[in-house]
């Protein structure tokens, strides 16, 4: 195996992670109010995530640099291609994020009622947009966009709105507010996790055909056996999530969408692979994962600090998931000033 | 030709864009350097002595420092992005090289920063109160690491090391990346950027605190008087860093850029010695007599070390880049130079002068506080702020017409399918949106500095019982 298929798994690793976890990240924002009926509700619903979110996001920062760092023709042609939806993405992205950490700076459910309601739409619709066009941004990439010889893109904005990569976003979009709904039922008790789980058939009936639609029009791209079977397991682990969850087995459910998520993903990286971007203008004006690439010094670097943080970085993560496992309830969220649980006497 | 003109319009766009999101998110970074040592540090008070007003300091102080650091994350993300959608020419040419460090930082320090904010946060009953303690130090770590790195990158751009040009590729590769770390240029903004960071933390807390100290009543001020003192000596240590630092960024950067500091300094003629000019009136093109406020040997000095050390002109290095890099003009915006050079050093300066008068006072703390002392308070936080962004326009700008010095000009760099429409589009919606968030983002700053901490119900006397969590505000 080359340093360059390495770092194109690295790349999809990473792309992966981000999807799992902002994915059910995106999905919460999206069903705010759908789950959440009352002031406290919504602070149920939103401390879900609110230990967790900056760091999923972290992962489209590492993977965005990693894409610099070992594709830079990748990363060049990629993003100055993709204009105007990064742009929407990113604007999605700043507001969401600053929704997220303002929305409860001012607190009295009374008092501030319109600046909760506002928000809250922020939240719902800012969720929504990028699960939505990361769907739409990989199928384009799988699917191969116009480039010259210069590897420059020569599309517009409009190039991008096929309709495979529409499926594509309306996949993503369907499958990460069933992941998020899964993931509220998971880590909830009382009305906010009976109205997320009452939502999981009908996301699933959205988010079942879709995903299946759009996994089998990839297979048309550049499938082979493994594609097949990776779209076969994106489909099993997606039916055992959602029956599971039926059940009442939360973490079995979240498993089985999380691997759903793991699953599509690799089936579009093992399409796309060894391309990075396709030209569907000729096919020897494609980027590869070795004519986009950096040198073998650089990657020799990156690969080395890759083994050593990587790790470290898991390690930690997961223990941040560990130390906020215990389901959140109404009566974690304090009212009016005085303390939801009696105070633990300090001990200095 | 229309296409040159076309490209033209996006490459003046593409820089404004540049220079508006990347000035508008270092007015948070620096906040959120300096700040978070010192929230790291109050909290290891509270924990050291179990004093509630230490812990009333930390929630304080941790309030705001929230509301800064979110601004900070949402802009960074166009950073990060804007390399590849707006200078695509100029990923190419370098990426072997300078996304290296770009990947490391959010590698070691972007998920640090996150993750150990997000168990700070939420984390005051949850955790072990050592790991709370150290989350918190952690996240001021992570801020450090990051400015780091991408200062490293930033240096390369100012003075490439370590790498090989390859013709036939047509870019730059990395061979030694020891030395893009320990570029001598990095090596010294990054102490001068950090100790400009803590000049900024130190005078955020400073300014609010005194506030509260000449507004309050006994029991504010009896809270605040630490922080007041805490920012004040921060931001003296802080002043004398920057000016050691910057000391010594001026002689590498004479060495490195010359141009650069000629420009700083409006020299066109080489001198030997030069005068440090403190204030220009005329024009600074160099064609007419100008009057000017001159310290004697003052540049030869800051540009060489020695009082009557030569210091070369203008009009004499253009000449010299012209034999070296062929036909074209060399020099950087000259008035923008001359005058950010300047406005960093003034700002910073009376910043520091703010600091000491305040802690003067503290010391006489008998007399009625003075109106002029309040006034200071309240600007005292932006003049740091202002300072930091004329050191870094004059830094980018300076380094113009290159965007890698000696090694690609800026106008190579930049996306070459991108219209100036695209550009165009993207610079309004930032800046709109950028200008939305900043009368919310001050107006909540406002709203919690001004804000007494309320003592929680039951904890009258210091011994007495505590809540561990703070107040919603601080969670979701
Ligand atoms: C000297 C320090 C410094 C400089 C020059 C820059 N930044 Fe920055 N950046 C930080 C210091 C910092 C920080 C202190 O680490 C921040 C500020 C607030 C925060 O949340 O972390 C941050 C946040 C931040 C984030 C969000 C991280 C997160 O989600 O936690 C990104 C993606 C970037 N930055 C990227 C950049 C890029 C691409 C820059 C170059 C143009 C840049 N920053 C200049
Ligand atoms: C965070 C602090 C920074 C500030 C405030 C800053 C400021 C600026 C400004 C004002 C410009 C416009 C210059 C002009 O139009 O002539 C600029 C340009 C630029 N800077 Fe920086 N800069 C910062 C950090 C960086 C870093 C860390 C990098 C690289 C990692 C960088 C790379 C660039 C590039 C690529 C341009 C565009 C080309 C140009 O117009 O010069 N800057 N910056
Ligand atoms: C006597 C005081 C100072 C001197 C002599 C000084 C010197 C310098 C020099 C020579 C540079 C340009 C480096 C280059 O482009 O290679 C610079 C940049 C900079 N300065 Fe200062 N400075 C001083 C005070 C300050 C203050 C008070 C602040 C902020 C609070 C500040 C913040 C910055 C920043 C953010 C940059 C850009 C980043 C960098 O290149 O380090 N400086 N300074």
């Amino acid at each position: 195996m080359h340093l360059t298929d390495i770092w194109f798994l690295l790349i999809a690793v990473l792309w992966t992670g981000y999807l799992v976890l902002e994915g059910f990240d995106f999905g919460v924002g999206m069903l705010l109010q759908a789950v959440a009926k009352d002031p406290v509700d919504r602070q149920v619903t939103l401390r879900t995530i609110g230990p967790v979110w900056d760091g999923n996001e972290v992962w489209l920062l590492v993977a965005g640099g990693a894409t610099f760092a070992a594709f830079p023709f990748w990363y060049a042609s990629l993003f100055s291609g993709f204009y105007l939806a990064l742009l929407v993405i990113l604007v999605a992205l700043i507001v969401r994020g600053i929704a997220l950490e303002y929305r409860n700076k001012l607190h009295d459910p009374q008092k501030h009622a319109a600046w909760h309601r506002r928000w809250d739409l922020a939240i719902v619709i800012s969720s929504a947009v990028p699960a939505l066009l990361w769907g739409v941004a990989l199928a384009n990439i799988v699917r191969g966009v116009p480039l010259d010889a210069e590897h420059n893109f020569t599309g517009n904005f409009f190039t991008l709105l096929n309709p495979y990569a529409l499926l594509g976003g309306l996949t993503t979009l369907a499958l990460f507010a069933l992941h998020g709904a899964i993931f509220i039922a998971l880590k909830t008790h009382g009305p906010v996790r009976d109205r997320a789980r009452a939502l999981v058939l009908p996301l699933a009936g959205l988010a079942v055909p879709l995903a299946a639609a759009f996994l089998l029009w990839t297979q048309t791209y550049d499938g082979s056996w493994i594609t097949w079977v990776l779209a076969v397991l994106a489909a099993g682990s997606l039916i055992t999530g959602v029956a599971a969850s039926r059940m009442g087995r939360d973490g079995l459910g979240f498993l089985g969408t999380a691997a759903t998520i793991v699953f599509a993903s690799a089936t579009l990286f093992v399409t796309l692979y060894p391309n990075v971007l396709p030209s569907t203008t000729d096919p020897a004006f494609s980027l590869t994962t070795t004519n986009a690439s950096s040198t073998h010094y650089t990657l020799t670097i990156m690969t080395w600090v890759a083994v050593v943080f990587t790790p470290i970085v898991l390690l930690y993560q997961s223990y941040t998931y560990w130390v906020f496992r215990r389901r959140l309830t109404r009566d974690d969220i304090p009212q009016r000033g005085t303390p939801a649980r009696p105070a633990p006497a300090e001990t200095a | 030709m229309t296409r040159t003109l076309i490209t033209m319009d996006a490459i003046d766009l593409a820089r404004w864009q540049f220079g508006i999101t990347t000035v508008y998110h270092f007015l948070f970074v620096p906040i959120t350097i300096g700040l978070a040592s010192l929230v790291a540090g109050l909290h290891t008070a509270w924990y050291r002595t179990g004093k509630l007003k230490y812990r009333q300091l930390t929630q304080f102080w941790g309030k705001l420092f929230l509301i800064n650091f979110a601004m900070g994350v949402v802009t960074g993300i166009v950073q990060e992005f804007q390399f590849g959608m707006n200078w695509s020419a100029y990923s190419k040419f370098v990426g072997d090289i300078f996304g290296a460090p770009l990947a490391i930082e959010g590698l070691l320090a972007f998920f640090l920063e996150s993750t150990f904010l997000g168990l700070w946060i939420f984390g005051w009953d949850r955790l072990p109160k050592k790991v709370h303690l150290a989350s918190i130090w952690l996240v001021a770590i992570g801020t450090m690491l990051s400015a780091y790195f991408i200062l490293a990158a930033n240096s390369w751009m100012q003075w490439p090391v370590g790498y090989t040009y390859n013709q036939a590729a047509g870019r730059a590769e990395l061979h030694d990346f020891g030395a893009v770390l320990t570029n001598k240029v990095a090596l010294v903004t990054f102490p001068h950027t950090l100790a400009a960071s803590f000049l900024t933390g130190g005078a955020f807390m400073l300014g609010i605190a005194l506030w509260h100290l000449l507004r309050g009543g006994k029991e504010r001020q009896d809270l605040f008087r630490p922080a007041v003192k805490l920012g004040a000596v921060t931001v003296l240590v802080a002043a004398v860093a920057v000016l050691v630092t910057g000391d010594i960024q001026g002689k590498i950067m004479t060495e490195t850029q010359p141009m650069k500091m000629a420009a700083a300094e409006a020299l066109y003629e080489t001198s030997q010695p030069a005068g440090f000019s403190l204030l220009t009136i005329g024009s600074l093109d160099g064609q007419r007599e100008m009057w000017s406020l001159t310290v004697p040997h003052g540049l030869s000095f800051l540009a060489t070390g020695s009082w009557n050390g030569k210091v070369q002109g203008i009009n004499d290095l253009q000449q010299a880049y012209e034999q070296r890099f062929g036909p074209g003009s060399y020099k950087p915006n000259i008035p923008v130079t001359y005058w950010t050079f300047r406005l960093m050093i003034l700002f910073g300066a009376l910043a520091a002068l703010v600091a000491l008068l305040s802690l003067w006072y503290l010391r006489r703390q008998g007399r009625s506080p003075s109106k002029w002392l309040v006034r200071a308070a309240i600007v005292l936080p932006l003049l740091p702020l202002a300072a930091n962004s004329f050191g870094w326009i004059f830094t980018e700008m300076g380094r113009q017409p290159w965007i890698v010095f000696g090694l690609m000009q800026t106008r190579d760099g930049v996306s070459p399918t991108v219209g100036a429409g695209s550009v165009l589009t993207s610079m309004i919606t930032f800046t709109v949106l950028y200008a939305v968030l900043a009368v919310i983002e001050v107006a909540l700053l406002l709203r919690f500095a001004k804000a007494a901490p309320v003592a929680p119900a039951g904890a009258e006397s210091e011994s007495g019982p505590e809540l561990a969590e703070p107040d919603a505000a601080f969670l979701y």
